[in-house]
This record gives C-alpha cells, structure tokens and sequence, in this order.
C-alpha cells in the first residue's frame, strides 16, 4: 500500500506497517518542546499526573524564548519555574539565556530534530522541522504534559495536501513568498487538519533556510503539519550536526493525496501579506503607497543567517527612513556570532537598525518592538493578526527580508530593486 | 447534560490573540486570562457578560498560537460552549484536554445570531435555539474523544494509564 512521507513516519512511530488518514494513532515520539509560556502550564499538569519523572531526560527540550530575557516580574517567576523544573528533572535540553534562541531556529541547529523524526512541541510553529523530512506538529500544554510522561502522543493520522512548485525563481523569492502565496491561495484554513507536502524543481534547489521558512507556516494555512522530502541538501545540513541517528522518508510516487496544487514558480514575485490575515497576500509590486513606522527582520520564520544575509545585502552603505525603526533579532546567538564574523552586524547597525538578542518577544507583541495605536509595521514575521504586535488598532504586514529591509529605507513597502 | 445561554456570536478565523492577547501571557492563572478574554476583539463582552452564555462563530475558530490561556481564559470566564463552523486543530485539542465544550454545526454556527437564548442538549447532540425554536445537530465527539471526557480530561486520563502500568 503507498503511503505518503507523513504517514510513512507516523506508522514507523507506532510500530505498525501501515496506517490510514482519519486513523487515530498512539505514536511514540522523538522529542517534545516547551517555552516560557507554555511550558508553565504544563508543568503544572504534569505534577497533577503523579509521573515519576519525564519519561526521558534527553527528550524533553525547554526554550526560554518568548519573553525572555524576563520582560516583567511574570514573566521572570515563568522563567523561574521552567528552569526550576529543568534542573530538578536533569534535563539535559534546557536552554539558559544567552546559549538560547528561538526554539525553532536552535533546536535544528543544535542537532535536536532529525530526519524521520516524530516530535510535538507546545508551540504552534512547531511544524517548522517538516523542513528535516520529520514529522512535526504543535499541541497544547496539556498535550506537552502528557507527552512528557508517557513519551507518546495521540495523534490523528491526516490526509496529505500536496503542493508542487516547478520552474526557476524569480530574484528575491524565497521560502517566506512561496507559503505566503499558498496561503494567499488556499486560504488560512486551507490545509485545516492536513499535512502540507511541498514538491517540485523549485523546492530541489531550495536551502534549508527557505524551507525552515516554508515549514514554519503551515500552521498558518491550518495545517497540522508541513513537509519536504529530505535530499542532499538536508543531508549537508544534518550529517555531523544531528545528535541522535536519522532516517529519510521518501513518499510513494502512487501515494494518495486529497489534492493536488501545482504552481509555475517562475511567476511569483515577492509577497505581502495584508492586515489582519496571513492569506491577504499579493505582489510587493501591488502593495500601492503604504508607509510604515517600523520594520522588523526575525523570528522563527525568518531569524536565520541567510535572512540576515539578504537584509544586509539590502542595507549596505544605506539608511533606515528617519521615519521608521528598524528591528533586527537573530534567531539564535549561533546565528549572531556568525553574523558578526560574516560583517553582517556591522552593516546592520552602520543602517541605523537595532540589533537585538534572540526573542520571539516583537513578533508576538511581547515586548522589544511594541506597536502604538495606528502605527504600522513591516515585518518578516508569521502573524499580521489584529492587535498582534501591540494596540489593536495597529497594523502588521508580511514579508521576506528583503522587502523588510528596502521599506525600512524607503519608509514605506518596497521591493529591494527600488533601492539597488 | 444539558448547557444553556444567550448567544455572543463572532465571526470566522477568531484567532488566540484576540481570545487573549499576548501581553497578557505572562500568567497562567486561570481567572486573571479570564478577566482579559475577548477585550481587545469585542470590548462589550468584559462588562455584558454573564455566566452561562455562549460563543457562536464561523470557520477556523481559536486559529493561531497553541496558546492554551485561549481555551482557558474562555472556560474560567464562565463561557459553557463554543458553537462553531469549524474549529483550528491545536485550539480543537486544547478545549477536549482542558475540559471546555465545543461543538461542530454549520448550520447552527450560520443560523444563530446574536443575543438569541440557546440550549445545547450534549448527550443527544442536539441544539436548540429557544429564541426562533429552530433545532440544529452537531458532530458526535470521536469515540476516543469520549474516553478523554469520560475520564475527566487527558491529565486523568494519563493519570490512570501510568497507575494501570504501575500494577503490572
């Protein structure tokens, strides 16, 4: 029977040879992961339990990354309790401000999540690691202390969603314009419940960042999870970086899919994402006049060194607009010290940009970037919900970092060929 | 079991940042994220609300973060059901896991409006709008959904299998 590479792994996490979409299944998984704001909760759960310890501690990760470093005295009493259970617990994966980052970004880059791998994490970006061939999705705190007892999950197994991008892509396109186009496309519940597959020439020469890119917001189509076979470039990504053996899933060329999406990728051009949906994306070149008040190039979405390395191409020798601020955070200090060596940095705050320690704190209106009331931001972040980075009556648009950073010169949405 | 309340009815893709805005995340405490439920989204809600009353809202309700504060804050502030087109998958699990009920109706979530008295009779998966005396079904619950409920929710659910394997 052909399977799909989501199904592939959901079945060899259940010991079985085969399972179908709508099945529910007891999977086994690979690792689990909290953060400072889920991670309390669940936590307290798992006391309720009455569990002698977390069923492996290796397995278990803990990132302090939303609003860290301690925005407020909540905040730092969350902090508290995490790393407090982390060092009662022994686990090995807890990561302290100033080796941290954002989860997303650190947990591949330190070798955590592998090919094949079947890991849920109570964060709803987790999906970003369908970049490695693995499957991964996002759950609750309570599902987070479940998982972290018995070392399994119930899942439900789902039907696949395919979408095949085949042609050459057009300069300034990346993974961030790709799955904004397919969510411009199928809409925010597009994929509800599915796994998003993602194919094609396009996707072959993609780099991993892009992918990381891609992966991360299948959440934002509904999906449950996003996925891209792995090949040689995964294989260069992982090989003497990943910690725990992997194994690549390939799906069958008859596997079933519930559709089909082809797309020409020579055709899209860099996106935006309008106020106050992700799906209300169209051409940078469409955007019309829309001046900002700040810009910001992050996240778990797009924090990594590549991001940074295309804002830097943008800002060289430039300036931010006196009208706008412009926020930079790396995704992890790896990523930051590797920008640093690359002269990255430099470039960056030479533009007049603020160049912040890894937090998700801006994105997710946490602090580090918080909006006023009207003002309006660029950012290449995953969520342009209302309210979403500050007062609800400001606004958030989306885009590549590229696009993030020609706006932060011009002071209003740009393309970068409109400053190089 | 029978749930009963007048209706606050929102639109489709309600998302975790308008149920409980981030800022508010730096608690867990379940009657604090229930004096911020809504607040930004619909400001009459802090101050109209009574105990009992229920949500009705298109597609993708609780899209978004997997903030489980969302479903909490929604619970603690006295909300008995969320009644829904559909609803996005992690907010979906969170709400069986932590004990809120909500139930899947196209024809309810598109018929009921605002301010109407409903009622919502679990166990035979009928609801009933008292206001235009119209009657609607709603999905059944999974059967393994059940036994989650049934156990009182995943943390006994778990509770009770690890004591099972205890006693092996």
């Amino acid at each position: 029977m052909p399977m799909t590479i989501t199904e592939k792994i959901l079945a060899a996490h259940t010991g079985r040879e085969k399972v179908e979409p709508g099945e529910l299944i007891n999977a086994r998984v690979d690792l689990v992961l909290g953060n400072d704001i889920t991670a309390p909760v669940a936590i307290n759960e798992f006391e309720k339990i009455g569990a002698p310890g977390v069923f492996d501690r290796e397995r278990v990760a803990m990132v302090p990354d939303h609003f860290v470093p301690n925005k407020d005295i909540k905040s730092a009493e969350q902090a508290k309790q995490m790393r407090e259970f982390s060092r009662k617990h022994n686990l090995v994966n807890y990561f302290e401000v100033g080796v941290s980052g954002i989860e997303h970004c650190l947990l591949p880059e330190q070798g955590l999540v592998g090919p094949g791998d079947l890991i849920i994490g109570a964060d709803s970006h987790t999906c970003t690691y369908g970049a490695l061939g693995a499957f991964s999705t996002g759950v609750g705190s309570t599902d987070l202390a479940a998982a972290m007892a018995l070392g399994e999950t119930w899942l439900k197994v789902p039907e696949s969603l395919k979408f095949v991008f085949n042609g050459e892509l057009k300069p300034w396109v990346g993974g961030k314009d790709l799955i904004l186009y397919v969510i411009g496309d199928i809409g925010v519940d597009g994929a509800l419940y599915q796994a998003m597959e993602f194919a094609g020439t396009a996707i072959e020469k993609l780099s991993m960042d892009g992918r990381f890119s891609m992966c991360n917001m299948a959440v934002e189509a509904g999906g449950k999870n996003g996925i891209i076979a792995p090949d040689e470039i995964t294989r260069a990504y992982v090989e003497g970086r990943c910690k725990r053996p992997f194994k690549f899933y390939q799906s069958d060329p008859d596997a079933g899919y519930a559709r089909v999406y082809h797309y020409d990728a020579s055709l899209i051009e860099p996106q935006v994402a309008f106020p106050h949906l992700p799906e209300n994306s169209r051409p940078v070149s469409e955007a019309g006049q829309v001046e900002i008040d700040q810009s910001v190039i992050g996240s778990c979405t797009n924090g990594r060194i590549e991001d940074l390395r295309e804002a830097a191409k943008v800002l060289k020798d430039r300036k931010v607009h006196k009208n706008v601020r412009l926020i930079i955070f790396p995704g992890t200090q790896e990523i930051y010290l590797q920008a640093l060596r690359e002269g990255l940095i430099e470039i960056l705050i030479k533009a007049g940009a603020a160049v912040s320690t890894p937090t998700c704190g801006p994105c997710l209106g946490g602090h580090m970037g918080i909006l006023a009331k009207g003002e309006r931001c660029i950012a290449t972040t995953n969520r342009n919900f209302v309210g979403r980075m500050g007062h609800p009556e400001s606004e958030v648009y989306l885009s590549n970092p590229a696009v993030a950073a020609a706006s932060a010169i011009l002071g209003r949405i740009a393309g970068p060929w409109e400053v190089l | 079991m029978e749930l009963k309340g007048r209706v606050w009815k929102y639109g489709s893709d309600v998302d975790t940042d308008a149920i409980i805005p981030a800022r508010y995340l730096n608690t867990s405490d379940p009657a604090e994220l229930a004096s911020h439920c809504m607040e930004d989204a619909d400001p009459a809600f802090p101050s109209g609300f009574k105990t009992g009353d229920i949500f009705v809202a298109g597609k993708n309700f609780g899209c978004g973060s997997s903030r489980e504060h969302a479903p909490i804050a929604i619970k603690a502030a006295g909300v008995s059901c969320v009644i829904a087109r559909t609803f996005a998958r992690i907010f979906y699990r969170n709400a069986f896991n932590i004990g809120l009920p909500i139930f899947e109706s196209p024809e309810a979530a598109e018929d009921i409006r605002e301010g109407d008295e409903v009622m919502v009779d679990v166990d035979r998966g009928v609801i009933n709008n008292i206001t235009t005396g119209k009657t609607y079904r709603f999905a059944p619950v999974p059967p393994f959904m059940q036994q989650i409920i049934a156990a009182g929710g995943l943390i006994n659910y778990v509770a009770k299998k690890i004591e099972a394997g205890r006693g092996n």
